[in-house]
């Protein structure tokens, strides 16, 4: 499956799932969405332009996560992917 | 030293970012027994990317990667050893253990460039560690010991009792090997965390024995450690007046003196000196005004 | 027009000038009615209503002492639209969610609301913009200042009374669905044009009653006002949250540096779980000090109960049962007293209690860099409760403390400027949170001392940074639109505006 999926819907954390696709698509769900979404979708994608990776659908349930588990679900959902893949 | 360490699940970003305000001398991040096999990698991720970019970290970072019988260990350390990170707990550990893991260590940080040395904490948690202690205290890395009550009573295949009595030996043996050694010697967690009073003479037991500081399981429980581990107040009071005597003999050219009517020598005053150094560091008081 | 604090505050309204102005303004008090006849008991509440001649554009009021066990309200507002009527005005004390009252609002049945709480489905409906008139956001203490002058006119108050005696004597003590004292509903009682009280229990003859006869020009008698497992949470616990524990005892240590754990000393905190462990642990320094205090106030649980027990306090004085224990104590211990809204809170009563209140520990939704603090909206613009006592209480104690996590998934609860304020900053003295104290530069006195004890604080400015710095910073909510409502102070002044979400 091309499918990777990390974190958990607990306050403070995030539930991230990633899937092949196409192009880049970044879908934000978040508690605090009006304060941060701008936030989010920077961490999602310099994590993604580091990578190099644009062939993503990234999708972020976010339940007032920091920027470090943001950018760490999304780390090991990647890796998770990739080891689906192998 | 280390009074209070705090041990914090891996995987809990709700913890992981306070882990720093309750006043503990260390936070332990752990990826061993509180995070789940098929969550290693998370938590790996989740702590490596806390110790990067938080922006206000625990003075003192100690991270318990998993044993080195598991398949866990070098993809731990390869994920989360960087220069914010003190001491590595390593379980289940042994003489050999420990060379293999100082190797391992040596080689990340030749390439993270990390210019401090790590150290290392062994937990001593079976009846084979323990004996060998001497060996272990003397490894290079190994700056501390932890006792890990549960796990060694699960070895010994003895009982918990609530006098602690099953504990008097190995605690007594690890207090006066690290004393030998000087390396720190910290105690086994306390687990049940809502007993306050128990807590505090499980702490006792301890320090009288000469543990000098006690892992927590609880953020309640920190406090209460780091009481029992500091040098109380009268004790440093004393420590004052004798050092303040001293001086003043000193300005006399007196070799022996007396404070309150007791004569003063060279174990006393070096124990009013160490209780003094202690209390510097914790920030609890020192030197009484001349 | 805005106000002293740079608030809007809509044309004709009074602006909020400081929180001292209500001193230089005299009491004002409409005349007590006096009911010769004896109450008029009724078996059903539709007769009562015929009987009461209603009509539309009146104004009902209610108290909450049932909390969410309560079914008056909700049975109001059936015969509110059986009887169609519209254009009415709402006065309960506090408005919880199990009463859905959408309907009556978008209907025009329900234009006006006044009340000193707000959340759920009725707080939603008005933010969505149905209420055709206007939310009013009152304190505990400004609406009995409000009643008693005749300000907040109520045409008929509908009282639940747990038991009621055959002179018309009401009390909240005993009863099926007994929940204690009723202090919200003694201003009602005295000042409203007419008076119902609501029973599910009728007794001969009462010895010790709150409620006097002859203020009550009805009863009637229904089959259950309330249900009990809403009326009284079971028992109120102290927080295992190892944040709320350390605020807690940074708290109380606080206190003890500031030589505030002393004889003779009075408190009030509320009875939500962090407020709990902050009294556990002043009751713990108490009996480390062997202190004896005067009295402790407010809403009351068998926390507090047991405090009075161990004679830590000599009184309760108690506007607000919340537990079995608390509505028992209050039933049987002399010591634990009920008092009006007005002997608690009311700016005008002089003996309120809140002026005899050396310390008081509060929440806080927002708060910001002036100590304005907000417990009115959460940080999304929402109203999620309203004043209740917090601004009496935090004018009146002579040091108000400010407990709270900095920072909740994400959400700095310090801001540069809070959403709604609900309590002006120089009523508020001190912030704690989990990252450090801060002191309001207002209270030299207390800087002075906490300096002297070296005791650790910081400015709340390095508390923003902080927090901030952690969790990035948040984008400006976008301004809201239409005005729904006001805040007022207790003196009546509105402090803030409130806007709708469209």
């Amino acid at each position: 499956m091309n499918i990777g999926i990390a974190g958990s819907l607990e306050s403070n954390d995030a539930l991230v799932t990633v899937k092949a696709a196409d192009t880049t698509k970044i879908e934000i769900h978040s508690i605090v969405d009006v304060f941060y979404h701008d936030q989010i979708e920077k961490v999602v994608k310099d994590v993604l332009s580091k990578k190099k990776n644009d062939k993503i659908h990234v999708i972020i349930e976010d339940k007032g996560a920091l920027d470090y588990t943001i950018k760490a679900r999304l780390l090991t959902a990647l890796a998770r992917m990739e080891a689906n893949n192998a | 030293m280390l009074r209070s360490l705090l041990f914090v699940p891996g995987n809990n970003p709700a913890m992981i970012q306070n882990a720093d305000v309750f006043g503990s001398d260390a936070v332990i991040f752990d990826l061993e027994d509180s995070v789940h096999v098929a969550e290693k990698d998370n938590a790996r991720n989740l702590i490596s990317e806390y110790l990067e970019t938080y922006p206000v970290l625990p003075d003192v970072v100690i991270i318990r990667i998993n044993s080195l019988d598991t398949p866990f260990w070098e993809a731990d350390l390869d994920a989360v050893v960087s220069k914010s990170v003190d001491w590595i707990m390593l379980p289940k550990a042994g003489v050999e253990e420990i060379k293999k893991l100082t190797l391992k260590l040596e080689s990340i940080e030749k390439i993270k460039q990390i210019e401090k040395t790590i150290k290392i904490m062994p937990i001593i948690e079976l009846a084979s560690s323990l004996v060998d202690l001497e060996n272990i205290a003397k490894q290079e890395r190994v700056k501390g010991v932890l006792f890990g009550a549960e796990d060694y009573r699960a070895d010994m295949g003895i009982k918990r009792s609530d006098t602690g009595v099953e504990l008097l030996y190995p605690r007594s043996r690890i207090a006066v090997v690290a004393k030998a050694s000087m390396i720190e010697a910290i105690d086994t967690p306390f687990v049940d965390v809502m007993n306050d009073t128990a807590l505090i003479s499980d702490c006792h037991n301890a320090s009288a024995l000469g543990m000098t500081g006690k892992a927590a399981i609880h953020p309640r429980q920190v406090m209460t450690i780091n009481d029992s581990f500091s040098p109380p107040k009268d004790q440093i009071e004393w420590a004052s007046k004798v050092m303040k005597a001293k001086r003043q003999a000193d300005e006399k050219n007196l070799g022996v003196f007396s404070l309150d009517g007791k004569m003063i020598d060279k174990p006393i005053i070096a124990r009013a000196e160490s209780i003094l150094k202690i209390a510097k560091e914790y920030g609890i008081g020192g030197e009484a005004d001349d | 027009m805005t106000n002293s604090l740079g608030r809007n505050v809509p044309e004709g309204k009074k602006p909020f000038v400081s929180s001292t102005d209500y001193k230089s303004h005299k009491r004002q008090q409409i005349g007590l009615k006096t009911q010769a006849e004896k109450p008029v008991f009724y078996e059903s509440l539709e007769t009562a209503f015929v009987d009461l001649s209603l009509h539309s554009g009146m104004t009902f009021s209610f108290h909450h002492h049932l909390r969410s066990g309560d079914k008056v309200l909700n049975q109001i507002a059936k015969l509110i639209e059986y009887s169609d009527l519209k254009n009415i005005s709402l006065a309960p004390s506090s408005i919880f969610p199990q009463y859905d009252l959408s309907e009556l609002i978008r209907s025009g049945r329900i234009n006006n609301i006044y009340t000193s709480y707000l959340n759920g489905p009725v707080a939603d409906a008005i933010q969505d913009g149905h209420l055709k008139g206007e939310l009013i956001m009152q304190t505990h203490g400004g609406r009995a200042r409000a009643i008693e002058s005749g300000e907040l006119a109520i045409d008929v108050a509908f009282l639940a009374c747990p038991t009621v005696d055959l002179n018309g004597n009401g009390s909240g003590a005993i009863g099926k669905s007994a929940c204690g004292t009723l202090g919200y509903a003694v201003s009602d009682l005295m000042y409203a044009k007419k008076v119902v009280l609501i029973t599910d229990n009728i007794v001969d003859k009462l010895e010790k009653y709150q409620f006097d006869h002859r203020f009550v020009d009805m009863v009637v008698k229904v089959d259950s006002i309330g249900d009990p497992k809403g009326i009284v949470s079971g028992t109120t616990r102290i927080t295992r949250d190892p944040i709320g524990l350390k605020i807690a005892h940074d708290t109380a240590l606080m206190l003890e540096a500031l030589g505030e754990i002393k004889p003779g000393m009075s408190i009030q905190t509320g009875a939500g779980g962090t407020s709990l462990a902050v009294a556990d642990a002043i009751d713990k320094l108490m009996v480390k000090h062997q202190i004896k205090g005067s009295f402790a106030s407010g809403g009351t649980t068998g926390f507090h109960v047991n405090m009075l027990k161990q004679g830590l306090f000599s009184k309760l004085y108690d506007v607000q049962c919340f537990d079995l224990e608390a509505a028992d104590s209050y039933r049987v211990n002399a010591f634990h007293k009920g008092i009006s809204a007005s002997e608690y809170a009311n700016p005008h009563d002089p003996k309120a209690i809140v002026n005899k209140l050396d310390i008081v520990i509060l929440g806080a939704t927002e708060i910001d860099l002036k100590f304005n603090v907000n417990v009115t909206t959460d940080s999304f613009g929402k109203i999620i409760g309203g004043s209740g006592g917090h601004a009496d209480t935090a004018n009146g104690a002579r040091i108000t403390i400010i407990t709270a996590q900095l920072m909740r998934a994400r959400i700095p609860i310090v801001k540069e400027k809070v959403h709604t304020v609900t309590t002006p900053g120089s009523d508020v003295d001190i912030l704690v949170t989990e990252r450090g104290i801060a002191v309001n530069p207002l209270r030299k006195d207390i800087i002075t001392k906490l300096e002297a004890a070296k005791f650790k604080f910081v400015t709340i400015q390095s508390l923003l940074e902080i927090a901030e710095k952690i969790c990035g910073k948040p984008k400006e909510l976008p301004e809201g639109k239409r005005q729904i409502g006001v805040v007022e102070y207790r003196d009546g002044t509105v402090i803030d505006s409130l806007y709708g979400s469209r």
